[in-house]
């Protein structure tokens, strides 16, 4: 019975892997949703924020800030990389890596070089390895991650872009779609990208208190702010969803597996007894 | 009596939408009122409150530390901060993310145990897969 014995403690094993991957499901399954009634908290914000920057674009502003400017040469970049804390969410890290290294290969090709800052743990472990220069991380954000935590990082990149130390700076995330699809997302974040709510058309101006140049550059690291903590919530949907479904396909492989070797127990287990049966049958033939 | 649209939101949740006749705020230069038909005009706020009359005279009022007011013809908006924010706590939360970075290159991992578990679940649903796989095989 020594096979037997040996089978049944993988089936075990397996059995206990199952009950940790269930778990795992199910507190991602209650997690999406806190996810999600964050994210949607969050949206008035955003959407009030693009407003107000619409209408500042459109006022005919004597002042021209420099993330609204293009730049000819680009020299060096930066990438603001969210990514999640913890693992086992299925390919989302890696699919969302895979995307900006072939990204970050181009540039380098072309002899520009590239900073990254990087939220959450994943990223800070994958980038760390790599030849880029990590100038700033932030980890463990939490389940309700809030701004004052993005803060440091995107100052960090926010005054590289303004000391001209890099010409460009994109957002790479896990955007949500639901709960079956993420989507990596690259966007660029600064200058900030033309769109028609951007275009000139009006010719008012504001009031500016105390000066056009300070307003704008705070409604503008505001706005940065926020596109970067609304990636952050979008990401953590994601997490939370990758993993439920990883988990979900982890938890049936267990079964089947359990299923599987417990029909390879029983063969043993018949096996055994048919043949200490006829041990016994022709032990007896031989008195 | 004339009344204009008010929007107080931060980014991690509404707090206020509605028809108000009145809008008190903590103006970096100032105290400023704003009642319908204002100029527009564009300031970041100081930390203090954010008062608001409705049409039936009654008042409200919200805390807010710090943010931006937008006054359009049709609608005050007042974008507000969270947190307390200062340039010096602006540039020493930077300094921390550098730090964390830099010790990050010096290799100093916290929570190793944590990882180490996580390692091993995975590479048991690694394994799981693989069996999976495998019998699969197997039927065909």
């Amino acid at each position: 019975m020594a096979g037997a014995r040996e089978i049944r403690t993988k089936i075990k094993s397996v059995q206990n892997t199952r009950k940790v991957t269930r778990a795992l499901e199910m507190v991602s399954a209650s997690k999406i949703r806190k996810a999600q009634d964050l994210m949607k908290a969050s949206r008035p914000y955003a959407r009030l924020m693009r407003q107000v920057i619409g209408h500042v674009a459109r006022a005919n502003t004597e002042f021209k800030h420099p993330f609204l400017i293009e730049r000819k040469e680009i020299k060096r970049v930066g990438y603001l990389v969210v990514s999640t804390d913890r693992g086992l969410c299925g390919g989302l890290n890696s699919n969302l890596f895979r995307r900006i290294l072939a990204e970050i290969r181009d540039w380098q090709t072309k002899g520009v070089e590239v900073d990254v800052v990087t939220i959450g743990n994943k990223a800070n472990a994958f980038f760390k390895r790599l030849k880029v220069n990590l100038i700033g991380s932030v980890a463990q954000l939490g389940e309700k991650p809030q701004v004052a935590q993005l803060i440091g990082v995107i100052k960090v990149m926010l005054d590289s872009y303004s000391d001209g130390r890099i010409d460009r700076l994109s957002l790479a995330y896990n955007d949500f779609i639901n709960t079956m699809s993420q989507k990596p997302t690259l966007d660029v974040l600064l200058p900030l990208p033309p769109s028609d709510e951007l275009a000139t058309t009006h010719d008012w101006d504001y009031i500016y208190e105390p000066g056009a140049d300070v307003v704008l550059e705070h409604v503008l690291t505001r706005y940065v702010e926020s596109l970067v903590y609304q990636a952050t919530l979008e990401n953590l949907a994601s997490e939370h969803a990758a993993r439920m479904v990883a988990m979900k396909s982890a938890s049936d492989n267990a079964s089947k597996a359990i299923e599987t070797l417990n029909l390879i127990y029983n063969k043993a287990r018949q096996a055994a007894i048919t043949q200490e049966i006829s041990e016994i049958v022709s032990g007896a033939a031989a008195v | 009596m004339a009344t204009i649209r008010c929007d107080i939101v931060s980014a991690e949740k509404e707090i206020f939408h509605g028809d108000v006749q009145l809008v008190v705020a903590t103006g970096e230069l100032g105290e400023l009122g704003i009642a319908p038909r204002h100029a527009p005009l564009i300031t970041r706020l100081k930390p203090g409150q954010v008062r608001v009359t409705m049409e039936g005279g009654e008042e409200q009022s919200f805390y807010v530390s710090g943010g931006i007011l937008e006054v359009q013809p049709q609608v005050v908006t007042v974008l507000a901060d969270t947190a307390i924010r200062a340039k010096d706590l602006d540039e020493s939360a930077a300094r921390k993310a550098k730090e964390d970075a830099e010790r990050l290159l010096a290799n100093r991992t916290d929570a190793i145990e944590v990882a180490e578990a996580q390692v091993q679940l995975a590479q048991a649903i690694a394994q799981l897969q693989a069996l999976e796989r495998l019998r699969q095989n197997l039927k065909h």
